[in-house]
């Protein structure tokens, strides 16, 4: 029972990590239709950003919150420079300027910050908890934590605010949401900044666990896709879900299976998902709108 | 007929006759001696790659700075295969047809080594290489020598220590990639000849950012005595944060792939207590003054330290040696393929930061089992044990 317990607690704090990543996959693509292939790399800009940041003598929560600055600021530049100036690209071609982005992002950091791995200290201490047999870090539950608190924020915003139901409002239709006095062009740079700031959270709270390296956004953006596909693609609890329900059976297949194999888990899951449902796990079923 | 023979063989010595001096011409005139290097400067392996270029980088600028190696100037061509087997083999080839070089260093891994090898077999050039699987010079080839210590010689170091420590069963941790793979298989093969028995195995992926899982499993088998962790990169510290925060009571070991400060900057407290295996180059200022690598070492340190401004890892040692053989055989061969093969197989009683280098035509390592050390890491250094 307890070995069952310490995977499970292993699976939610991996699966949590995934979560995040997976989030920003659905805002960018809520708002715009597209799946940003960079998502991952804002994960590494952000925890790059705020070892370095940290490294030149700012104090930790400024530098954690810089950090999250800079990765904003890292989405805002990918709309500006890259998604605006293609407005009327097919989204398939948006879709291979995010990847180009990713490559991008992924060589400067090899410059500005060498090949290196950067570690930061944890939020609260390093001491592990011990409850039932079942062993954590202080620092999981920050990304818990922090993942929750963004998934109610998330939700909040595009159910009670004006501007979330522009977002909204703008993935429906950008014509229609245009004629209703949106600012789509605003609109876009919101979700994009948005979601540059929150894989630089996911960065910054993962960034003490799994140690900072300017290649660290591939697996985050590999398993945060598979995550919001899983769940279907756009919905924030199914993002989540998808995320826990990946993290949860690696960390099962590591403990009962095999080490092995524990990263094919990821792909039959979405080979399963794809083939029996389509839309994914809590995704809108694929109606056309005529 | 026999007649006929001799006539036709004549001018075919006469034109080889021409050949060499032709070469010796150019040796003479000062004609580059072209290096050619394939390493993983950047993915997953960069922590190998990184630092061997770099030492080429300044090992290349020293031989032109003193005027080359025997008055000839020293060119470094130089591709980055990011750690893949199959880029490694694409631009050995390069190197080999276009770019002409007269060696090949690198192979920053097993993987991208062994991808190399059958290249420059084909090409007969020859290849230092910097990977340390024990495949890649067992059995041995013609063209291909190999710098660091094998994988063999890690897995029994480490368990002649474990053994001597009274411990004989043995948990092992291995990474999937080639580096952990031969070397869950040279810890298989020493644990049996030592009449030991690993009782568990589990596997991690270099990427893996949580492995308590396996280590989980681990702590619920009994009879363990000490843990083995064969990988290299950032996974060795993972394991290393995660055995200590499950409070995971065994010896930890860990192979020459977690062999830098880098270790115990990722693992932090983790580190302490734990046992590396490595080359001495992590210990230098606590080896006997008489010792003979002590000068090569202190001094391929400093160098590294002033022209980088970082401090040296065995992963830049590796590309030192390989930079001392090259010196050592073309000062006494020049760079026509066949007598620098030869050169570097003829070398021996050469000190360089591994060890004492002693070729042979059965040993393209060339590197004794004891010039391999233990170390321990205590208060955040690594402390020399035996």
């Amino acid at each position: 029972m307890g070995e069952f317990l310490q995977y499970l607690v292993t699976g939610i704090t991996i699966g949590s990590t995934f979560a995040l990543v997976a989030l920003g996959f659905c805002l960018v693509y809520n708002a715009s239709g597209i799946i940003n292939f960079a998502q991952g790399d804002f994960v590494m800009v952000g925890g790059m950003s705020a070892v370095f940041i940290m490294a030149s003598g700012v104090p930790m929560g400024l530098a954690l919150f810089l950090a999250v600055v800079v990765g904003g600021l890292a989405g805002v530049l990918l709309y500006k420079g890259g998604i605006q100036p293609a407005t009327n690209a097919e989204p398939i071609q948006l879709i291979i300027i995010t990847v180009g982005a990713a490559l991008f992002l992924r060589g400067v950091a090899q410059v500005v910050w060498g090949t290196g791995y950067f570690s930061l200290p944890t939020f609260t201490g390093d001491e592990p908890i011990r409850f039932l047999g079942v062993v954590m870090v202080p620092q999981s539950f920050w990304v818990i934590g922090v993942t929750v608190a963004i998934v109610a924020a998330l939700g909040l915003f595009f159910t009670r605010t004006r501007l979330g139901k522009a977002v909204l409002a703008t993935s429906y239709n950008r014509d229609a949401a245009t004629l209703m006095g949106i600012d789509t062009s605003m609109v876009l740079l919101l979700s994009f900044g948005l979601a540059g700031a929150l894989g630089a959270v996911a960065g910054v709270i993962v960034a003490p666990i799994t140690f900072a390296h300017y290649e660290m956004g591939i697996m985050f953006g590999l398993k945060g896709f598979v995550a919001a596909v899983l769940g279907g693609l756009g919905s924030f609890v199914g993002a989540v879900a998808g995320a826990l329900i990946l993290g949860i059976t690696e960390a099962m297949m590591a403990g009962y299976i095999s080490s092995d194999y524990k990263d094919a888990v990821a792909f039959v899951l979405i080979l399963l998902i794809l083939f029996f449902m389509p839309s994914g796990l809590f995704g809108r079923r694929g109606v056309e709108r005529v | 007929m026999k007649k006929y023979n001799g006539l036709k063989v004549f001018p075919f010595i006469v034109s080889l006759l021409a050949a060499s001096t032709s070469i010796q011409a150019a040796e003479e005139s000062g004609e580059p001696i072209r290096i050619g290097a394939v390493l993983a400067v950047t993915g997953p392996a960069s922590f190998l790659g990184d630092p061997a270029l770099k030492t080429l980088q300044m090992a290349v600028e020293r031989w032109n700075e003193e005027g080359g190696i025997e008055g000839r100037p020293v060119e470094l061509t130089h591709y980055d295969s990011g750690g893949s087997a199959s880029d490694a083999r694409t631009y050995a080839n390069r190197l080999l047809s276009r770019d002409q070089v007269d060696v090949i260093i690198g192979g920053s891994t097993t993987g991208t080594s062994m991808a190399i090898l059958p290249q420059v077999e084909r090409f007969q050039v020859p290849f230092i290489a910097l990977g340390s699987g024990v495949g890649i010079i067992e059995p041995v080839r013609k063209w291909t020598f190999k710098v660091p210590h094998t994988d063999r010689m890690v897995a029994e170091r480490v368990l002649r220590h474990m053994q001597a420590n009274g411990a004989e069963r043995i948990a092992l941790m291995s990474a999937t990639s080639g580096f952990g793979q031969s070397g869950r298989d040279e810890m298989r093969l020493k644990a049996e000849e030592l009449g030991m028995d690993i009782v568990i195995e589990e596997t991690f992926a270099d990427d893996d950012s949580d492995v308590t899982a396996q280590l989980t499993r681990i702590r619920s088998q009994d009879d363990v005595d000490a843990l083995m962790i064969f990988g290299a990169g950032r996974g060795p510290a993972i394991v290393a944060r995660n055995a200590d925060q499950i409070g995971l009571n065994l010896p930890i070991y860990q192979s020459h792939g977690a062999a830098s400060e880098e270790f115990i900057r990722l693992a932090g407290d983790a580190a302490e207590e734990v046992y590396v295996a490595s080359a001495a180059i992590l210990v230098a200022d606590q080896l006997a003054d008489d010792d003979p690598q002590k000068d090569v070492l202190t001094e391929f340190e400093r160098l590294y330290r002033e022209r980088w401004d970082e401090s040296a890892s065995a992963f830049g040692g590796n590309a030192w040696d390989a930079t001392m053989l090259l010196e050592e055989a073309v000062q006494e061969a020049g760079t026509q393929s066949d007598s620098l093969r030869d050169a570097i197989e003829r070398i021996s009683g050469l000190v360089a930061t591994n060890g004492t280098f002693n070729m042979s035509p059965e040993d393209h390592n060339g590197i004794s089992f004891d010039s391999l050390k233990i170390l321990q890491v205590r208060e955040q250094s690594f402390q020399l044990v035996e």
